[in-house]
């Protein structure tokens, strides 16, 4: 039986999987989004917390992901149910992109266009708002974008903890030998990395100032 | 708000620190009268920039007191102070994700002027400045360098403020078009009659376009001369400007 056939006789749990996996990768980039760029926007006005904030998101960064998944399974709330888990984790490895883009776009934008606005008597809000942040988009959706595709692999592997997703398939192929139900894993995996990549390329790339 | 009784931007023993021990002005005294253009002369790091800085409060002095309109900038609502001020530097600064009429009209928005008249006061201002009105709906990098001063000097002047900073606003411009607009910078003066703060190195500028010179060196004012007077003086600094200039120039301009 090749993958196609497989797929195609379980198309019921491929679905499911699927869309287990998207919840997952979902949850925690729009988590990520929500904690990275106003983070990444509170450096940029606070230099002293640049290293603290930029350092942890880095440490964080370098923790193998199965030994993360484990760290966190003593918390109380979190480490009740396997989903809350996969999206904590998935949301602090996805934190570094988005923080760092954020920084780097704001920073990036020409310093007279910046010095012009402030001159003017725009307030910091209004340069914020109208100036800094539409110019840095480009800049911040390419963190996101990065982000994204790191996410949807990394969430294969929250299976092992038993929080489902595609990494289902592919604990239970390499369990069983068998390539094909890994690859039933896999290939859905990599075309939503694809599309995702696909995606927020073309978001990008229409927002980006030039 | 400006009132005749009172110098339009009053400089009073102000000093300018970086990091309490590099000294970017000195002591600086200097009153620049409504209505008049003021030109801030001096080489690279003489501290015209500083000087020019400190009148919006992009800068806050280290000592002394900057007076605008009779008051502290210190005890100046900073955004309100700004609003009355236009600011035009050498690199333009327009906003690159915003339409020309958008860059003009942006302090009118923000002070939540009627959509019509913000329209009509762009396209008196582009009129002014000697652009053709559809330029409105173009972006910056769409226009030329001498254009995007242009547009430069009608956004600063889009509220009406009394007052006008100018940093070196033809800097960067080819010799060409930076002479057509200093004389248009002169017949814009002359019916609008703003309070001007001028900062510039070249010499001919000032001379051409100053009611004042106020010559900077190493962040002290040497003096404040009328263009006339400025050339004939025999102080040592002021003739070694103006001898440097001399030599420097081409043969055959004055």
């Amino acid at each position: 039986m090749n993958v196609w056939q497989f797929m195609l006789q379980n198309h019921a749990e491929v679905l499911e999987l699927t869309i287990e996996h998207l919840w997952l990768v979902g949850v925690s980039t729009i988590l990520a989004v929500l904690i990275g760029i106003p983070l990444g926007i509170l450096i940029t006005r606070w230099p002293a917390l640049n290293k603290p904030i930029l350092g942890s998101a880095n440490i964080i960064q370098t923790i193998p992901s199965l030994a993360l998944f484990g760290f966190l399974l003593p918390a109380p709330w979190i480490g009740a149910r396997a989903d809350r888990l996969a999206i904590l984790a998935l949301t602090l490895y996805a934190l570094l992109p988005l923080i760092r883009n954020t920084y780097v776009g704001i920073k990036g934008v020409d310093r007279a266009v910046v010095e012009a606005g402030r001159g003017m008597g725009m307030t910091n809000q209004q340069l914020l708002w109208q100036v800094e942040l539409p110019l840095a988009l480009g800049v911040i959706i390419a963190g996101v974008r990065v982000a994204t595709v790191i996410s949807v692999g990394l969430a294969t592997i929250a299976a092992a903890i038993g929080a489902g997703g595609l990494g289902e398939y592919i604990f239970r192929g390499l369990a069983m030998v068998d390539n094909q139900v890994i690859l039933a894993g896999a290939i859905p995996a990599a075309l939503m990395a694809l599309l995702a990549d696909f995606s927020l390329g073309w978001l990008e790339n229409r927002l980006s100032p030039h | 708000m400006s009132d005749a009784n009172h110098p339009a931007i009053q400089f009073r023993n102000v000093s300018y620190r970086v990091n309490h021990t590099r000294e970017l002005l000195h002591n600086l005294n200097l009153e620049i009268k409504s209505g008049e253009t003021l030109v801030l002369l001096g080489r690279s790091g003489s501290g015209k920039t500083t000087t020019l800085k400190l009148i919006n409060h992009l800068l806050a002095p280290s000592d002394g007191d900057i007076l605008v309109n009779g008051r502290s900038t210190r005890d100046w609502d900073v955004i309100q102070l700004r609003r009355g001020i236009g600011y035009v530097i050498q690199d333009v600064g327009l906003f690159p994700h915003f339409t020309i009429a958008r860059n003009i009209g942006l302090i009118p928005k923000i002070e939540n002027w009627p959509e019509a008249r913000i329209q009509s006061r762009t396209q008196e201002l582009l009129r002014l400045v000697g652009l053709d009105s559809d330029i409105a709906a173009r972006h910056p990098r769409e226009l030329s360098g001498g254009q995007r001063q242009r547009v430069g000097v009608a956004r600063a002047l889009a509220a009406d403020p009394p007052i006008l900073l100018m940093d070196e606003p033809f800097g960067a411009l080819d010799p060409i078009t930076r002479a057509e607009l200093q004389r248009e910078f002169l017949g814009l003066q002359q019916r609008l009659r703003k309070t001007v703060v001028f900062v510039t190195h070249d010499l001919r500028e000032a001379l051409l376009l100053g009611t004042r010179i106020a010559l900077l060196e190493a962040g002290c004012l040497i003096t404040v001369l009328t263009p006339d007077d400025f050339v004939q003086s025999s102080e040592p600094l002021i003739a070694a400007y103006v001898n440097a200039f001399e030599t420097s120039a081409p043969r055959g301009t004055p």
